[in-house]
């Protein structure tokens, strides 16, 4: 597909994009430098700060639809980044309807979710750092979306990796937390790799990074060139989003505080990668293999995370599962291509509500259940937390898919997507997708009745559950209110608002009349959900039981994790250790060997006392003295 | 203002300085400290005002100054410095005095004379300074020799455990360097027309015999390669790092270790072009090797001071190949990685120093949850090792991403093997922060009573301005990268080469920018 890029200057209101990111990265340093002096209002100021960005954001998007539709892009290079012989990097931002949409969900789900960790935090004595971290997080994730280059995605791509560990590890003296945020930052590191290379072979082939550059020029490239650069921005997409075969740090993430969870490990940051896909639309379109390669993750990580979430009893690690899953849909929409771009972007939007509402309603099931989060322990709740009921129901019938809720509007059309490929691979990826509507439908029905309907099952010190306090509960009703119109209003409107990026959809026919694939989707969900109500409606045991070979592998998250351990981190701890024994023993010991043998006095190199060194000095002095002369006579001999 | 003899005095004062540092009685230990302070604050003003006066698109070499030294060899005291050699110059200004005041309290516990010590660390100064300052080679293996004095006296007098080995290991490899080099030295005053002038022997040095020219080249990378150090030469500098005062051992390895890369870009590249690019391919093999090898070795390690020595000897596998790839990026990329690994490593130096002071171990098993006792300092020790991991955002991600395009342009494989560094990268430094200061608070921890005081005045003044320099390098690093690249240009042509253009361009089909 051949496409001219190319962005407008950034006038008038829009000159101010840079804004955006300042603001909450100021008040971050200004929550972090003056320490303990901030605590009694720091965490306003953290909610203030993203309250600003959204609504600058909101004028910045409302000046863009302003625009003429084929100039709806507004560019600003703020200083040279790097200038180097051929190689010039803008510190640059782009604002244009891709940016738009990320910053408006970025700034608007992030103020409640601020909103909302304000209650949730209150009794942590960390809270002031909380809302720095936070910040940052938000900056960093705002520089991703909005860079004009390849670089300044790489800048917020590790700046959004290290709020990450910061908040995932927040609860430092936790082991276990501690060694989740590390977990997390190493395997986004593998993918940042992936990422920095393919970097690299853009500058290699094309030089440069900017983004009108690139993919004006993507023609240019071989196509074997576009499949390597494709799969290296691929592997960094993985890293990030937590798909296969780097997904394992995504639900160990689950450590950091449910605010965390829900802002960064649900909504925004694990959909960078999704946005990375969808951005380099020009790269990704131009390689057929590359596409496969792209749906083929999307589709195989959207049902391990199905089949695991259904097996979990964490109700933080379900959820987790469940994202991982979800964006494995995203995956494979901007893997589809075409019109499946948007698709995927609008099923990112509606995801990140209704994820949002459901994390946040986990954090307020938590608050008011002491930290508990087995779901064998809950049950009934419904009577006692009406709001969180309520919310997290309407985030639960959107995630399945019932009409008109926004899950629905938001992934029946990535399946029938999925269904208009042109060959046998549609039936392939079609059955996926759908497959997967079922299964979502039946893990997360699981997860609600369990928690808010069925007998109580609560441990003895949780004998009075009670609803979270307003701060919480009005976010909570907002991001349910989200849940349930967002997919519908976004549907049509943000397809077309896409086009200057995506460019025009083209019809395909799919395998199924569209209507059959409709009424299948729906009639699996339905057995999902149904099928679980019947299950679970009563309760369940209140230990894990015996189970067969299906379920002791979901349990296990599918033995990723083993395989992870016995590929690479075994094998790096013996390899480290033989390493320092080598260094130590061997090219030291060599070393010190000749040394000591040289100087004829074997093993006293370690008891040497400084009246040695003259000596050796000496004979090193004589020894020099004649291999320069050997030197010379050499030269001399050559000379003449 | 370019007339004024910056160099000539800007070597010369710390010598001064030590001199009269080192008249102070051993019972008046503070004067002594502030005289050797604002001594060095002296030099980092006059460093500031020479780097102002310097012009980046002017001349190559600024600020020549030679008088006679030793007429019959023509060896003469000749100073010049080129952008590369003008940014170490700065480097050596910024850090003594940090240092200087990060080591305030390190003699106290010993017995021994605290202006001793600060004298050394003045007379190290001139040495450095001297090192970077010298256009004359005799004048250059001079500096380079005698540089060893002070720090041996430092690391044999003022050091930890084990001091006297590694004084000793440390000055021993050296002086086989040197001795290569001397060889080298004298070689090249043979062949290259009886003088020791670095301008005259570049003219000479086409002329030089093809398999002389590879053997001189030999000596003085043998040289340069134990001082950088570069894998396998490398031993010597964990011992040493590990032994030597904190303070000391961020100088060791923030300025004296580059004298071994300013050394082959100066002296190797621009002398024996043709030599430099038949050993390239080796030279890149030892950099890809040691980046992966040490950073392997810095997770395994459990002291502190060791650990970053070895991570110290993967970033200088990160300037190795910067310099052998010869192009501009990875050349200049190379060049802000001497800089921004002195500010990096210097400050993750400083602050161990500052914990293992309190704590009276370099151990990491006797740390552990540290950050509950002193969250500031945690919290700087942190920043300096995302600092060290390179992190977007600060200073050393700039060069290394440099120094990784660059190569990639011309040596795919080596740049890719080379960017898994950076995952290893990750692994020492988060390994390294989650074993001393995060985790369940060692109990024997909370016991010791200096672990109950968080960061001093001192030591915020100490650190403060390397973090601003890191972050303010991180976001614009144009002022230095502008000084160095006119350098680099320069000696990329002394070696014959061009930088390759992107493969898949063709012109006109280009976006004007």
């Amino acid at each position: 597909m051949e496409q001219t890029v190319e962005y407008a200057s950034a006038t008038g209101a829009l000159s101010g994009i840079w804004l955006l990111v300042a603001i909450p990265l100021a008040s971050a340093a200004i929550l972090l430098l003056l320490g303990k002096r901030a605590d009694k209002w720091g965490h306003w100021l953290g909610v203030l700060a993203v309250a600003a960005s959204f609504v600058l954001g909101l004028v910045f998007f409302i000046s863009l639809s302003g625009l003429e539709e084929g100039q709806r892009s507004a560019q600003q290079s703020l200083w040279d980044f790097i200038a180097v012989g051929n190689l010039h990097v803008d510190f640059g931002l782009l604002f244009d309807p891709l940016a738009g949409v990320f910053v408006l969900l970025i700034t608007g789900v992030g103020s409640l979710i601020h909103l909302y960790a304000v209650g949730y935090m209150e009794h942590d004595p960390g809270r002031r750092k909380f809302f720095a971290y936070f910040n940052l997080f938000v900056a960093a994730m705002l520089l991703l979306v909005l860079g004009n280059n390849y670089v300044m995605l790489y800048f917020g791509w590790e700046g959004v990796g290290l709020a990450s560990y910061l908040l995932i590890s927040f609860w430092t003296t936790r082991p276990s937390a501690a060694t989740a945020g590390k977990k997390a930052f190493l395997m986004n590191r593998v993918g940042d790799a992936g990422l920095a290379i393919g970097i690299f072979v853009m500058f290699a082939t094309l030089g440069t990074t900017q983004y009108d550059e690139v993919f004006g020029n993507v023609s240019a490239l071989s196509s074997t060139t576009v499949l390597i650069l494709g799969l290296l921005l691929l592997l960094g997409a993985a890293g990030k989003s937590g798909q296969f075969p780097l997904h394992a740090w995504l639900p160990d993430a689950m450590e950091g505080p449910t605010p965390v969870s829900a802002l960064i490990h649900a909504a925004t940051m694990v959909t960078a990668g999704v946005y990375l896909i969808a951005r380099s639309n020009a790269i990704f379109s131009a390689n057929t293999t590359l596409q496969v390669v792209v749906v083929s993750v999307g589709a195989l990580t959207l049902l391990m995370g199905c089949i695991i979430g259904a097996a979990k009893d964490d109700i933080k690690r379900v959820l987790a599962w469940s994202t991982v899953s979800q964006i494995g849909y995203m995956f494979l929409g901007v893997g589809l291509g075409g019109g499946a771009y948007a698709l995927a972007i609008i099923h990112l939007l509606a995801h990140g509500f209704f994820k949002a509402n459901m994390f946040l309603g986990a954090g307020s099931v938590m608050h008011g259940m002491h930290d508990q989060v087995d779901i064998r322990r809950f049950g009934g709740l419904r009577k006692y937390m009406k709001f969180t009921w309520l919310t997290f129901g309407a985030g639960w019938l959107a995630i399945i898919g019932i009409p008109p809720l926004s899950g629905y509007y938001s992934k029946e059309p990535i399946i029938a997507s999925a269904f208009e490929r042109g060959d046998w691979t549609a039936w392939l990826f079609g059955w996926a997708a759908l497959l997967g509507a079922g299964l979502t439908a039946f893990y997360m029905t699981r997860l609600f009745v369990l928690t808010f309907h069925g007998p109580e099952r609560y441990t003895e010190d949780n004998k009075h559950p009670h609803e979270s306090p307003f701060i919480m509960t009005v976010p909570l009703i907002l991001l349910g209110l989200g849940s349930l119109v967002a997919g519908y209003l976004m549907h049509t409107s943000v397809a077309d608002w896409l086009v200057p990026v995506f460019g025009e959809h083209e019809e395909h026919h799919a395998v199924m009349p569209h209507g059959v694939i409709n009424i299948l989707g729906i009639a699996l969900t339905v057995l999902g959900a149904g099928l679980a109500w019947l299950l679970f409606r009563k309760g369940t045991a209140l230990e894990p039981q015996p189970a067969g070979v299906v379920v002791t592998a979901a349990r296990r998250n599918l033995y990723t994790d083993a395989i992870n351990e016995a590929v690479f981190e075994r094998p790096g701890i013996y390899l480290t250790r033989a390493l320092v024994f080598l260094d130590n023993k061997g090219i030291d010991g060599l070393v010190n060997g000749i040394a000591a043998g040289i100087g004829g006095t074997s093993g006293r190199l370690r008891r040497l006392q400084t009246g040695f060194v003259r000596s050796y000095a000496l004979s090193m002095l004589t020894g020099a003295v004649l291999v320069v002369g050997a030197f010379l006579a050499i030269q001399l001999g050559w000379l003449a | 203002m370019n007339d004024f003899p910056f160099l000539s005095i800007l070597t010369l004062l710390p010598l001064v300085g030590a001199i009269v540092v080192a008249l102070v009685p051993k019972a008046k230990a503070e004067l002594a400290k502030t005289i050797a302070f604002g001594w060095s604050l002296v030099v980092l003003v006059l460093s500031i005002v020479m780097w102002i006066a310097f012009n980046a698109g002017g001349d190559r070499f600024q600020f020549r100054e030679s008088y006679a030294w030793i007429p019959s060899w023509d060896a003469r005291f000749t100073f010049a410095a080129d952008g590369i050699a003008l940014v170490m110059l700065m480097l050596i200004a910024i850090l003594f005095p940090v240092v200087i005041l990060a080591s305030w309290h390190d003699v106290e516990k010993s017995n021994r004379s605290a202006p001793i010590y600060f004298s050394l660390l003045l007379a190290f100064e001139f040495t450095m300074i001297g090192v970077f300052a010298a256009a004359d080679i005799f004048l250059f293996y001079v500096f380079f020799e005698i540089m060893l004095i002070p720090m041996y006296f430092i690391i044999g007098s003022f050091g930890g455990q084990r001091r006297q080995y590694a004084a000793v290991k440390f000055f021993l490899y050296s002086l086989v360097g040197g001795l290569f080099m001397l060889a080298a030295v004298i070689g090249l005053w043979v062949v290259g027309g009886h003088t020791f002038d670095w301008t005259k022997l570049t003219e000479a040095a086409s002329s030089i015999d093809q398999n002389t020219a590879r053997w001189l080249f030999l000596g003085f990378f043998v040289a340069f390669a134990i001082k950088a150090p570069f894998f396998p030469f490398h031993t010597w500098l964990p011992d040493a790092g590990g032994a030597a005062p904190a303070g000391a051992a961020a100088l060791l390895v923030g300025v004296m270790d580059k004298v071994g890369t300013f050394g082959i870009l100066r002296y190797c590249l621009s002398l024996f072009p043709e030599a430099s690019r038949w050993f390239a391919p080796a030279a890149l093999v030892l950099g890809v090797i040691g980046i992966i090898y040490a950073a392997l070795l810095a997770v395994g390690q459990n002291d502190l001071k060791r650990l970053v020595s070895y991570t110290s000897i993967a970033h200088f596998g990160f300037i190795g190949i910067g310099i052998f790839a010869f192009t501009t990026q990875a050349g200049t990329g190379s060049v802000l990685y001497m800089v921004n690994h002195g500010l990096a490593t210097g400050l993750l130096f400083i602050v161990v120093g500052m914990f293992v002071a309190r704590r009276g171990s370099n151990l990491i098993s006797d740390f552990g949850g540290a950050g509950k006792l002193v969250p500031v300092l945690a919290g700087v020790f942190f920043f300096a090792g995302l600092a060290s991991l390179a992190l977007p955002g600060t200073a050393p991600f700039i060069s290394e991403f440099l120094v990784l395009i660059g190569t990639f342009t011309v040596h795919p494989a080596y740049a890719v093997v080379a960017t898994a560094g950076i995952i290893l990268a990750a692994a020492y430094v988060l390994w390294m922060v989650q074993r001393t200061t995060q985790g369940t608070l060692n109990p024997a921890l909370a016991e010791v009573p200096a672990m109950k005081k968080d960061i001093t005045l001192r030591e915020k003044v100490v650190v403060a301005p390397l973090i601003l320099l890191i972050i303010l390098l991180g976001f614009y690093p144009k002022p230095v990268t502008d000084v160095i690249n006119p350098a680099v240009e320069a000696t990329m042509s002394d070696v014959g080469v061009q930088d390759p253009g992107p493969t898949a361009v063709v012109a006109n089909e280009r976006v004007a920018r």
